[in-house]
């Protein structure tokens, strides 16, 4: 067997087939696959999107923690200063009411002592007088002896 | 006219019929290897081989190309239709249905081959016959339908046990109650079941090779229009475009015989392999 016009002819019909599915064949398996292309492709690009999403939700939610963290720190902070202000002024309050209640009773004191020291005196003036009397045996006339009287109680109350 | 004899009466067709359906073997009779057969079934299961392991190896998880698009599209395809129809573990049902389409395509696409080309060349290389559609031989065939065959076997067994498996042959389908009735089922069921495992390898082969066999005579006797004429006769001019439209159409028709025989032989295989799973 060689080569003949048989064989050229089955050739030429076995074209003349794949022919025929180029053209009408082909197109529709090539759709078919472009088809599941496209749709594997938007799947991966939707989880891809989905994924970036999940990021940006996830950036965003530590950024609005920091946030609060940073605030709820300014907040802290400011609560101790308020109260380490509150405490010093406490403080500072009851020193001051301290002194002046400690002050006040000094001046109270003084002024008792002035006013008993007085008292005192005029009591050692009288028992001065009363004494002077009793050794000369007669009343002293306060008005004859007043200047002697006030010069000796005023030296009592030196003394 | 002598030429006109010469191109039309003297050429053999017979001859040419015989010579075209003659095996290359080696040895005689049960022992005879067609080596033909062999040869390009062992070829086509190499380029089905590469074929895959190539897309498996480039595979992608991210958008596809061409081929392994349609790729994944036959093995979903064929894997949608195993999970329609054997309820069970697919992890080999699936590949064998995927192997066995897609083996019986590619062997029976050598038929779309013009019948001359390749026996030609086989010619020209010393190669005195050359048969190229192995499922066109009987013993390609068979062998595979004996494969499934005991597949069958190794699947009743493997889902039902020896016991029950072998007890059904006895049990069903004729179910009787009481000892009487179970005896006198036992005879008729076994015969049945016997011929039911029989019939199951031989029309699976028979089927294929009468498709594939009756495709191929086909092209061959389109060819004999034309048989040794030379371009010096009036034959070729009037017969010529004669077997080009009957080997067109014939061509054209057998592209959806050969992909729906090895559909058939694939789906029957799922079938018996699903029924052997179930109970009766």
């Amino acid at each position: 067997m060689s080569i003949t016009i048989t064989l050229l002819i089955q050739g030429l019909a076995f074209f003349a087939v794949a022919w025929l599915v180029m053209q009408f064949g082909w197109p529709l398996i090539n759709k078919a696959i472009e088809e599941r292309q496209a749709k594997i492709a938007s799947g991966l690009a939707a989880a891809d999107r989905g994924q970036k999403d999940l990021e940006d939700a996830q950036a965003k939610a530590q950024e609005i923690i920091k946030d609060a963290r940073s605030r709820a720190q300014v907040l802290v902070d400011q609560a101790a200063k308020r109260s380490n202000e509150l405490v010093e002024e406490a403080k500072n309050s009851a020193v001051s009411e301290g002194e002046r209640l400690i002050s006040a009773a000094r001046a109270e004191i003084g002024a008792e002592s002035t006013r008993v020291r007085a008292e005192l005196r005029g009591q050692v003036a009288a028992l001065a007088v009363k004494g002077a009397e009793q050794v000369l045996g007669r009343e002293v006339n306060a008005q004859a002896h007043a200047a002697l009287l006030d010069e000796l109680a005023g030296q009592i109350a030196a003394g | 006219m002598a030429s006109e004899v010469e191109s039309a009466g003297p050429v053999d067709m017979t001859g040419y019929i015989k010579h075209h359906l003659t095996h290359l073997s080696s040895g005689d009779g049960f022992n005879a290897i067609h080596l033909d057969s062999v040869f390009f079934k062992l070829l086509i299961a190499a380029i089905f081989l590469i074929t895959l392991l190539r897309v498996a190896g480039r595979a992608t998880s991210g958008v596809p190309g061409k081929l392994q698009c349609a790729v994944e599209m036959v093995l979903e395809g064929i894997d949608g239709l195993v999970k329609d129809m054997f309820h069970g573990d697919r992890t080999f049902v699936t590949p064998l249905a995927i192997t066995i389409f897609c083996m019986v395509f590619l062997m029976n696409f050598m038929d779309m081959i013009p019948v001359d080309l390749l026996p030609t060349i086989g010619e020209s290389a010393g190669l005195e016959h050359l048969r190229v559609v192995p499922t066109a031989d009987l013993s390609t065939t068979v062998g595979m339908a004996l494969g499934v065959f005991l597949l069958i076997q190794y699947y009743g067994i493997k889902s039902k046990g020896i016991a029950t498996f072998f007890g059904e042959f006895l049990t069903a389908p004729f179910h009787a109650s009481g000892p009487v009735g179970k005896i006198l089922c036992a005879f008729p069921n076994l015969l049945l079941r016997l011929i039911e495992e029989a019939v199951r390898p031989m029309s699976l082969s028979l089927r294929l090779f009468g498709n594939m066999y009756a495709g191929e005579l086909i092209f061959i006797l389109i060819a004999c229009l034309t048989l040794g004429s030379t371009l010096g006769s009036w034959v070729p001019y009037v017969l010529g475009p004669i077997q080009f439209i009957a080997g067109f159409v014939w061509t054209g028709f057998h592209v959806l015989v050969i992909t729906l025989q090895a559909f058939i032989f694939m789906m029957l295989t799922i079938v018996y392999l699903s029924m052997a799973t179930e109970h009766h």
